[in-house]
């Protein structure tokens, strides 16, 4: 029983068949090592046996198979970031953010007023070159944080507490770019930078309150000033009306004072010339007219005959009114 | 037979090449060693070599810059400020042979690194003041908040450097990259990535920090009120003047039309004798109407021109008809 057995085995290897198996494998395994596919955002860097071969750009391609070539691929189109001080959550990328406990740390600055600040930015930057990326410097993701850690410092420190919150951001954003973009190019990362953003950037949290005391104090200081202006607003205008008011009134005397003149003068000059047509005539009529209208109103009338005029004194006169005489 | 002996053939030929061949990556380099030995030079040019198989050992070393995180260290600046200091340093394998002759791994070379820098760090620190750690530029003139600062004294000003952070790296760079080169290290650069008062220090600081605020707000409040002073003090001149001025304007309005009424009046009047003399007349008789009235008793002799008539005729109730 056994015999059969032994025979077959040589056989199946006589006939070539494991050989077959074996090619038939060597082939599948050759082509699925031989192909792969870069992505649209991505290049390629090849290397044959280590040594750097060349850069592909996006599709499917194919390599030396079993391990001689290696491909990395990058994604050089992709903007990437790296946040300090703060994280946002669901980063995928592991260099996006520090660890929670060196957080505090990463943001606590001197600022160059000797005074402290706490500042929060990002980094957004792409890979550049993937050659240089890839052999130059180990961890280069790594080693921008680091970079830019010193170069946000090394700006901070030379600006005061005032420009580092609230008027220089975008000044120390320029310059910090600039540092980093001269040391990364400096260290050959292989990685551009874009940009740097501040975000949120504050005093220390033990002086905060203080900071926002003199924000309070320069608001009271507005209000102060803005009542008084109201004060000033209520008053002047009204002031101003009034006086308005008494010019106006007064030269509506004028007008009349003159008007009434001018009246007083046309009735006097036609009386003028009536009374010139005959005067004596005029002044006795009009002495008589007047007269007319003077006598009833006075209270005691006497009527002393001119002979008797001595009698005067005898005639008893009211206490209360004044004695007169006319001629 | 034939296939089996291909087959054969096939597998020794590539032990035989696995053994005979080593990759040198773009990242690395390579020393070969026989029997712990160095042999020739070092490989530093990336792809497929060759070796005695079993002899010859290959030994990897990196050929890229590589990272030195120094731990945060407390120091005193010369003026005696305690800070924590946290520096970082790129470095790379520029002498292969004499790396591994003399430091053979990463480990003992990053301890190196430790001792060098920090100490050199240390040295320098300790010889500057800590505000040249802290500022760079020595002619940056700070972009001030006039309406924060004004008459502050130092508040919103740098204090001024002579040499500057960045000359205090190089000073460190410079004395370390010496002293390393000797181990066939070659350093790319050293920084001061983290600058931080140790704890003390900070306390002070921020009660600095607290007091200047509150200069600051003080002045703000102070501020106010005296502008609000100004402007309720010009509110009360600008009231006067308003009330005095449009006084002044309506006597003037009231002394020119009485003026121009009394020159209508006195050419009117005294244009001729005759008119002057007839003024004078019906001015007294309108006088008459107005200043005699019920209070005043009237004694008249018949010699006055109103009753001269009486006396010649007897009727005396005429002369009652008459005043009616």
């Amino acid at each position: 029983m056994n015999e059969p057995i032994e025979i077959r085995i040589p056989e199946f290897v006589r006939n070539g068949l494991i050989l077959w198996i074996i090619i038939v494998i060597a082939v599948i395994s050759g082509v699925i090592t031989s192909t792969y596919t870069v992505q649209a955002e991505s290049q390629g860097v090849v290397l044959r046996f280590g040594k750097y071969l060349k850069t592909v750009e996006p599709g499917l391609r194919f390599k030396a198979p079993f391990g001689i070539d290696k491909v990395y691929v990058l994604p050089v189109r992709r903007q990437l970031k790296q946040e300090f001080g703060f994280a946002t959550l669901g980063a995928s990328n592991s260099n996006q953010f520090s660890e929670p406990r060196t957080r505090d740390r990463e943001k606590s600055m001197v600022t160059g007023d000797l005074n402290a600040a706490e500042v929060e930015w990002i980094v957004q930057y792409r890979i550049s070159d993937p050659r240089l990326y890839l052999f130059n410097v180990l961890d280069p993701e790594g080693t921008l944080r680091y970079v830019s850690e010193s170069v946000m410092r090394t700006v901070v420190g030379d600006r005061t507490v005032d420009e580092v919150i609230t008027i220089g951001r975008q000044e120390i954003e320029e310059e910090a770019r600039d540092r980093l973009e001269a040391l990364v190019n400096k260290y050959e990362l292989g990685i551009g930078i874009d940009q740097i953003q501040l975000q949120n950037v504050n005093p220390p949290p033990p002086v905060q309150a203080s900071f926002n005391e003199v924000n309070q104090a320069q608001q009271e200081r507005e209000r102060m000033i803005n009542e008084a202006n109201g004060e000033y607003n209520k008053e002047v205008p009204r002031s101003r009306g009034v006086a308005d008011q008494k010019i106006q009134a007064a030269e509506g005397y004028a007008l009349k004072r003159v008007n009434e003149s001018l009246g007083d003068v046309a009735s006097f000059n036609s009386m003028l010339a009536e009374y010139k047509k005959a005067p004596a005539i005029t002044r006795t009529r009009l002495y008589l007219e007047s007269m007319k209208e003077v006598v009833p109103q006075m209270g005691k009338k006497i009527i002393l005959d001119e002979d008797a005029s001595q009698i005067l004194p005898l005639l008893q006169l009211n206490d209360n009114s004044k004695g007169g005489l006319a001629k | 037979m034939k296939t089996q002996g291909l087959a054969i053939i096939i597998i020794l030929g590539a032990i035989a090449f696995y053994l005979c061949t080593y990759v040198v990556k773009e990242t690395d380099q390579v020393i070969l060693t026989q029997f712990g030995k160095p042999v020739g030079e070092p490989v530093t040019e990336a792809g497929l070599h060759f070796r005695l198989p079993f002899i010859q050992e290959v030994n990897r070393i990196e050929k890229r810059f590589l990272p030195w995180d120094g731990p945060a260290n407390e120091m005193s600046t010369k003026d005696k400020t305690y800070l924590v200091i946290d520096t970082y340093a790129r470095w790379r394998i520029s002498d292969a042979m004499q790396y591994f002759l003399r430091l053979r791994d990463e480990r003992s070379a990053l301890s190196r690194l430790d001792d060098i820098l920090g100490s050199e760090t240390r040295n320098a620190v300790a010889k500057h003041e800590l505000i040249e750690i802290v500022r760079t530029s020595k002619d940056r003139v700070a972009v001030t908040d006039k309406s924060l600062t004004e008459g502050m004294g130092n508040v919103g000003m740098l204090y001024p450097i002579k040499i500057g952070r960045e000359k205090v790296e190089q000073e460190i760079f410079e004395k370390a990259a010496s002293k390393l080169a000797g181990f066939g290290i070659e350093l790319l650069d050293v920084r001061f990535k983290r600058i931080n008062y140790n704890e003390t220090v900070r306390r002070r600081i921020y009660e600095r920090m607290v007091s200047e605020r509150q200069q600051i707000a003080a002045r703000f409040r102070s501020e106010g009120a005296g502008e609000a002073a100004k402007i309720i003090g010009k509110k009360e001149r600008d009231l006067q003047e308003i009330e005095s001025q449009s006084y002044k304007r309506v006597q003037e309005i009231y002394g020119e039309a009485d003026a121009k009424a009394s020159a209508i009046y006195a050419k009117a009047y005294d244009s001729s004798p005759v008119s002057a003399e007839f003024y004078q007349f019906i001015k007294t008789l309108e006088t008459y109407r107005e200043v005699l009235s019920a209070d005043v008793s009237l004694v008249l002799t018949t010699d006055s021109p109103l009753f001269r008539l009486l006396k010649g005729t007897e009727v005396s109730e005429l002369s009652e008809d008459s005043f009616d």
